[in-house]
């Protein structure tokens, strides 16, 4: 006989996990990558009737098959790394800077003006150009990174929503100052800053075309990964993400943290505008920064801040996308190819975070049988 | 003039759904970064439909253009909307970044099929759906006869007065009904409103979903009456979503501030075309000499500064909101949050 009292077990219930071994946890991850994979097959194949190996065969070529392709990988990597390496500081103590495109671009902004104007001059070498564009953009992004910081250590304006908007500003500087300094007249765009003088362009480091792209932000990723893990600011960050009133208890002023951390994310966001600038594109756009303060959030969140992380969501990221343009291509389908299989991967990636925090119990029947 | 108020009302119709759904989204308590995502997905779902039914008959029937786009584009925002539930709600994924994923994930489908539709058109590639946008577009007959006023207010396709219709609605959802109670109770504190028997995640479900729907409407109005049924990848609707997220702000989580902030945000998207005017118009006014007000001479340039005015408008709503801390002003407190009923 059922009593009307009796418990109801749910068929499927949820616990947390706490302790997973660490191969396990990639395990559950290489899993969704698969089945990733395994989807964006599917969706090849709907769309276009191809033999999704060869697909993926193909966006093998398109991101490392010639020694020219490596290098853009892995210059483009290097970039959302950055971005995500400048992003990890704020997002660990939960300071949701959404922002990062804006502080790119708003560095990117600054190199540029110094690019074009000190290179009309040519009063300096290159490498003391470099170094005055780099502070320049450096100062920039923190600016920028610091505005909405300020406001939320005074008054707690959300930061999510008052960062988000500091893009759009940003970008509008971005469009008037495009119009301002184009080249040729009339076309809107900047063009290459100095094309023939080469002046404010990354030289080549040990003969390699982006050595010193990949030496910049090397570094930052292992300072960046020393700071949060060994030093008093990191601890002070850790503590503050994880409760804010801890924080205080502790003795650690929430308002002078969100400051501090603030300016080093946007600094290092501007550096990256500054990279981005004068070491890939040499020249400045809207698009300078093209959605990567956006997908560099992904990337520091998925890496649980862990820069060294980062480096390998980064490269599967951009990996994806110079593959799905080289599909685009060789296939006659679109480059939005290559956002629709990342949004895929991206979600997959973010799915398998549950199974990797929490176990799922299926309610067993045994019990459900014996009345 | 009268143009730029027509087109301050049509420019503010698109992030009026946007912003609409998502205040629904956000009442709930999810912070849904995916508004540029599902307006896409709502854009292209509609432009989609409306081809294939107009390419399948020689005589396609306006009212049925109609229902197809409209029906298919909201299901279809709404299911980008449950992609995001789904994470967010029952994998308790992180909102912000499964938000800007749906926000990546729908612009390259839309402008993926978007591309494809335009190739399937063939030649130039230029996909049209004249029949179905002609529908959206018809207004009323008495619209272009009553002066000035008839062609600011009245001579616009349905989907215009539908927005309003629709934030009315809200509002009234909201304030006087019990499950528009509930649903905010829900978005303020989860917890509490568990405790007192409400079903915590099918409210959130449902706003997130439905309210995904709506937005995705915007990027139908978009694409039928905006630019006539046809599709440029360009970005716009991305551009929109994001001030259709400031709108939310800016009218601060209520639905009939953002009638008319919309239409706000329209005019001072615009307004950079008709500031000769105006300068012109001023001179006359005052009799000042041809030289005078030289900073509203705009150049292409500064053209540029001017459209910051909405971003800024909505900066300076954010951090006045916060700093007088009237409560009735306030993001739903539980904004982004995530609930978990085990970890209390």
């Amino acid at each position: 006989m059922s009593s009307p009292n009796v418990h109801h077990e749910p068929l499927i219930r949820i616990a947390k996990r706490d302790g997973l071994a660490v191969w396990k946890n990639w395990l559950i991850r290489l899993v969704f990558v698969l089945i990733a994979l395994l989807l964006s097959g599917l969706f090849i194949y709907a769309v276009t009737k191809l033999n999704p190996l060869k697909v993926y065969a193909a966006m093998f070529e398109g991101a490392l098959g010639t020694k020219r392709r490596v290098w853009i990988t892995i210059r483009d990597t290097m970039m959302l790394l950055c971005i995500g390496v400048g992003l990890a500081p704020a997002f660990k103590m939960k300071f949701w800077n959404v922002g990062a495109e804006g502080q790119i671009l708003v560095g990117g902004v600054a190199t540029a003006g110094l690019m074009i104007y000190l290179g009309k001059s040519a009063a300096m070498s290159t490498p003391v150009m470099l170094l005055v564009m780099a502070l320049a953009s450096i100062v920039a992004g923190a600016v920028w990174g610091v505005i909405p910081a300020v406001f939320k250590a005074r008054w707690g304006t959300n930061e999510t929503l008052f960062t988000l908007m500091m893009n759009y500003v940003a970008i509008q500087i971005t469009s008037y100052c495009v119009a301002l300094w184009e080249n040729p007249f009339g076309s809107n765009t900047v063009g290459q800053i100095n094309p023939q003088t080469k002046a404010g362009w990354f030289p080549r480091v040990f003969g390699l075309d982006f050595g010193l792209n990949v030496i910049i932000v090397m570094a930052l990723t292992i300072g960046m990964f020393l700071y949060l893990k060994y030093s008093k600011h990191g601890y002070e960050i850790a503590v503050l993400g994880e409760s804010e009133r801890t924080a205080r208890y502790a003795g650690i002023k929430p308002s002078r943290v969100f400051i501090r951390t603030m300016a080093i994310s946007g600094a290092i966001c501007g550096l990256a505008g500054f990279i981005a600038v004068a070491g890939a594109s040499h020249t400045i756009s809207t698009s300078t920064a093209g959605g990567r303060g956006f997908t560099a959030i992904i990337v520091a969140w998925l890496a649980k801040f862990n820069t060294f992380v980062m480096l390998l969501i980064s490269f599967l990221l951009v990996f994806l996308q110079k593959g799905a343009i080289e599909i685009a291509s060789q296939f006659k389908l679109n480059d939005f190819a290559s956002n629709v299989i990342t949004g895929i991967i991206l979600f997959c990636i973010i799915a398998s975070e549950f199974f990797i925090n929490y176990r799922v119990i299926f309610h067993k029947r045994k019990e459900a049988g014996s009345k | 003039m009268i143009n730029l108020f027509i087109s301050a009302i049509v420019f503010g119709t698109v992030i009026l759904y946007g912003a609409l759904g998502e205040i629904l989204t956000e009442k709930s308590g999810n912070l849904n970064l995916g508004v540029p995502g599902v307006m896409y997905l709502g854009g292209i779902a509609g432009l989609a439909s409306a081809f294939a039914y107009e390419i399948s008959t020689p005589n396609p029937i306006p009212a049925v253009c109609l229902l197809i786009s409209f029906v298919c584009a909201f299901l279809a925002a709404a299911l980008g909307g449950l992609i995001y539930s789904f994470l967010t709600i029952t994998l308790r994924a992180n909102q912000n970044v499964t938000g800007l994923t749906l926000t990546i994930f729908g612009g390259g489908v839309a402008n993926f099929f978007g591309g494809a539709l335009n190739t399937l058109a063939g030649g130039v590639g230029q996909i049209s759906v004249a029949t179905t946008s002609a529908a959206y577009r018809a207004s009323l007959p008495l619209g272009s006869k009553l002066g000035w006023f008839g062609q600011i207010f009245l001579n616009h396709g349905f989907m215009v007065y539908l927005a309003i219709v629709l934030a009315i609605l809200m509002h009234f959802f909201f304030n006087k009904t019990r499950m528009g109670l509930n649903l905010r109770a829900v978005g303020e504190n989860p917890a509490t409103a568990d405790a007192a028997g409400i079903n915590v995640t099918r409210y959130k479900y449902l706003a997130t979903c439905i309210g995904a729907g709506i937005s995705g409407l915007g990027g139908l109005y978009y694409t039928m009456d905006y630019i006539k049924g046809t599709w440029a990848s360009e970005g716009t609707i991305e551009a929109l979503g994001w001030l259709a997220v400031a709108l939310v702000i800016f009218a601060v989580w209520r639905s009939l501030n953002a009638i008319w902030g919309s239409y706000l945000f329209g005019f001072l998207t615009w307004l950079y075309l008709y500031v000769p005017q105006i300068r012109a118009w001023l001179i006359g006014a005052l009799h000042l000499d041809q030289d005078a007000l030289q900073i509203l001479n705009l150049t292409r340039s500064s053209q540029e500064l001017f459209k910051m005015l909405p971003y800024l408008a909505t900066i300076l709503v954010l951090i006045l909101v916060s700093m007088r801390k009237k409560r009735e002003n306030q993001p739903p407190a539980s904004l982004g949050l995530p609930y978990f009923r085990e970890e209390r």
